[in-house]
């Protein structure tokens, strides 16, 4: 453990950028914990008389077109934002683990069918793909998370079945085989351990992505549905003021959400450096 | 000459299984409407026997291997359904906003090749320079942009602020008239007629969505070229010519970069993934005519065979370009046909 966190300090002492990364990612997480609570308005409450009100002292990041404080309503929105990702993002994690270890290890006709469906899944442009997906099982915000699981999947399915392919046979595989382990649990105990590190890469990098997908497809008025506080739809709502020049309603969502996706893929720089030193680049 | 021509036969019959999975995926999204299809096709008055018939003129009544085969039978014909928003048929509809949209998603394609493959070249011949630190700064930032939020901040300031470019609302101003129709490209078609007005206005509206899909495509080519420029400089076929005394042109271009290209091709068929789905995002952003919003118009109408029929349309499109940068890599190839 404490080599882990001298080896921490050196990787994060060589790249200040991944400090900056990780305390911006502290903050988001703050923020999604803590956020209803924090905010100086309630994001839902409505103000007829201070209607899209640019920035002030009293209202940050302006009002929008109902009188609703911006700043309290892209904070608070962090939660469903981070939320919708994060699920997401387990849900692929889990599956496409467990289809790409499988893979992986034993080879043969599981290998080509799981291949053959990441194939078929890959073929489609993914955020064309969630659409159909939400379109056919229904407009809702689970339908959303389960949509961008399924497009991500592959990506985990591949990197867990290269990582497991290239241990199958590794000592401490037949080592586990000799002292009588059956197969599945050398999968589980032996070999998904192995491979976590690699997959920690993999989910740093795919969360700012699944991030932006969720966002794409409340902006085009899928899953999340307004009133509520969601970066997405923030933008989506104050498009319309933008030629007009109101640019605070979709500037500041938009510029959060831009933050939160940087922050991750920083991150997942970073943490692929530190996984992985020979593919710095 | 001929190991080529069957390599190229070889991919063709590849892309033959990701139609198929295609097919199979497009018809389950068909199948998989909340609830029971032929109650909702039947409409909100139907009784009963009414929805008895629509499920049997659906073929819903029928095994789940027949429904397949009707499906793809309808999809060979080109019976894709009929828009329940606008009362035409599906490809009818795609086919007439196809060519805005492909105008430009090839723009902001090309845009983004035009930049970042010489942007990631002259990266990777001069490490640690500025070029490289910009060329990294872009990759990390680039990947990062909403492609939405990135398209309204350039109308804020391209068209709100500065006053440059024309308001964001479809493919020309309504001042003009559409060039007569020929292969819907509004760019060519005003050439063919040799309409210069209507060209600039057609130009002047494609610069902001184009350039917005250009930054947001830039990233993945620039970092693609970077690292192959930089593997094959690194590589000893490189080392070779520059011992036997070629010059740095040479070394540069015909060495290294026609290795490096493979990769680069390679990812843009990735690129071209992503750039079909940003496409929607932005013409929803600059209310362009093209499938994306009819996508989006259709999935607010609950217009299902409209939506399924877009989706597939873009598979269909993305398999046939996998295909094409494939066909393209085995012919460029230089190590292709040299086994033999």
């Amino acid at each position: 453990m404490r080599r882990h966190l001298k080896h921490l300090r050196y990787v994060m002492g060589e790249n200040p950028v991944t400090v900056f990364a990780f305390s911006l990612f502290t903050l988001i997480l703050f923020l999604a914990i803590f956020g209803p609570w924090i905010t100086p308005y309630d994001p839902l409450a409505t103000e007829a008389a201070n209607t899209l009100k640019p920035p002030s002292w009293d209202h940050l990041f302006g009002t929008d077109h109902l009188g609703r404080d911006v700043f309290s309503r892209v904070i608070a929105a962090t939660r469903l934002d981070l939320g919708i990702a994060v699920s997401a993002v387990a849900l692929s994690f889990l599956l496409g683990s467990a289809l790409g270890c499988s893979a992986g290890f034993w080879g043969g006709w599981t290998d080509r069918i799981v291949g053959r469906f990441s194939d078929t899944i890959m073929a489609f442009p993914l955020f064309v793909l969630a659409m159909g997906i939400v379109a056919a099982m229904g407009n809702t915000v689970e339908n959303i998370i389960y949509a961008t699981a399924i497009i991500n999947l592959p990506f985990y399915a591949r990197v867990a079945r290269a990582e497991t392919a290239i241990r199958r046979n590794a000592g401490f595989v037949h080592a586990a085989r000799l002292t009588g382990s059956g197969e599945v649990r050398i999968l589980a105990t032996q070999l998904f351990p192995n491979i976590l590190p690699p997959m920690m890469v993999q989910i740093s990098l795919n969360m700012g992505w699944a991030i932006l997908n969720a966002a794409g497809l409340s902006f085009i008025g899928l899953g999340v549905r307004p009133p509520a506080a969601e970066w997405g739809i923030m933008v989506a709502e104050g498009a319309n003021y933008i030629v007009s020049g109101e640019w605070w309603l979709a500037i500041f969502p938009g510029a959060a959400l831009m933050l939160a996706v940087f922050c991750f893929n920083l991150l997942g720089d970073g943490l692929r450096d530190l996984v992985d030193p020979l593919r710095r680049t | 000459m001929g190991s080529r021509l069957i390599q190229v036969g070889r991919r063709l019959a590849q892309a033959l299984p990701s139609v198929f999975g295609v097919i199979v995926i497009s018809f389950v999204l068909t199948r998989a409407l909340p609830g029971d299809p032929a109650v909702y096709f039947a409409g909100a008055m139907a009784d009963e026997e009414s929805i008895e018939q629509v499920r049997r003129a659906l073929g819903l009544d029928r095994t789940w291997i027949e429904q397949f085969l009707i499906y793809v039978g309808n999809l060979a014909n080109g019976d894709w359904g009929m828009s329940l928003s606008t009362g035409r048929p599906v490809t009818e509809e795609l086919m007439q906003r196809l060519p805005a949209s492909l105008e430009l998603t090839l723009l902001g394609l090309g845009l983004a090749v035009a930049v970042a493959v010489p942007l990631g070249v002259l990266a990777a011949t001069r490490p640690d320079s500025w070029v490289d630190h910009l060329c990294r700064l872009l990759v990390t930032a680039g990947v990062s942009l909403p492609t939405f939020f990135t398209g309204l901040f350039l109308v804020y300031i391209f068209y709100y602020l500065l006053g440059w470019a024309p308001s964001p609302l479809g493919r020309l101003d309504i001042l003009y008239l559409s060039p007569p129709q020929v292969t819907g490209f509004y760019v060519i078609d005003s050439l063919i007629a040799g309409d210069g007005e209507t060209l600039g206005a057609a130009l002047a509206q494609l610069v902001l969505p184009a350039a917005t899909l250009g930054l947001f495509a830039l990233a993945p080519i620039a970092r693609m070229t970077r690292a192959a420029m930089l593997g094959a400089l690194g590589s000893e076929f490189v080392r070779t010519a520059r011992a036997g005394g070629l010059s740095s042109a040479v070394v540069l271009g015909t060495y290294a970069f026609r290795n490096a290209a493979l990769p680069v091709l390679t990812t843009l068929g990735m690129v071209f993934s992503f750039l079909l789905g940003a496409n929607v995002l932005v013409e929803k952003v600059f209310s362009w005519p093209g499938i994306g919003s009819f996508a989006i118009e259709a999935l607010v109408a609950s217009d299902y065979a409209a939506v399924q029929g877009f989706v597939l349309a873009m598979a269909l499109l993305f398999v046939c370009v996998n295909l094409a940068i494939d066909v393209i890599l085995t012919l460029v190839d230089p190590r292709v046909g040299l086994d033999e």
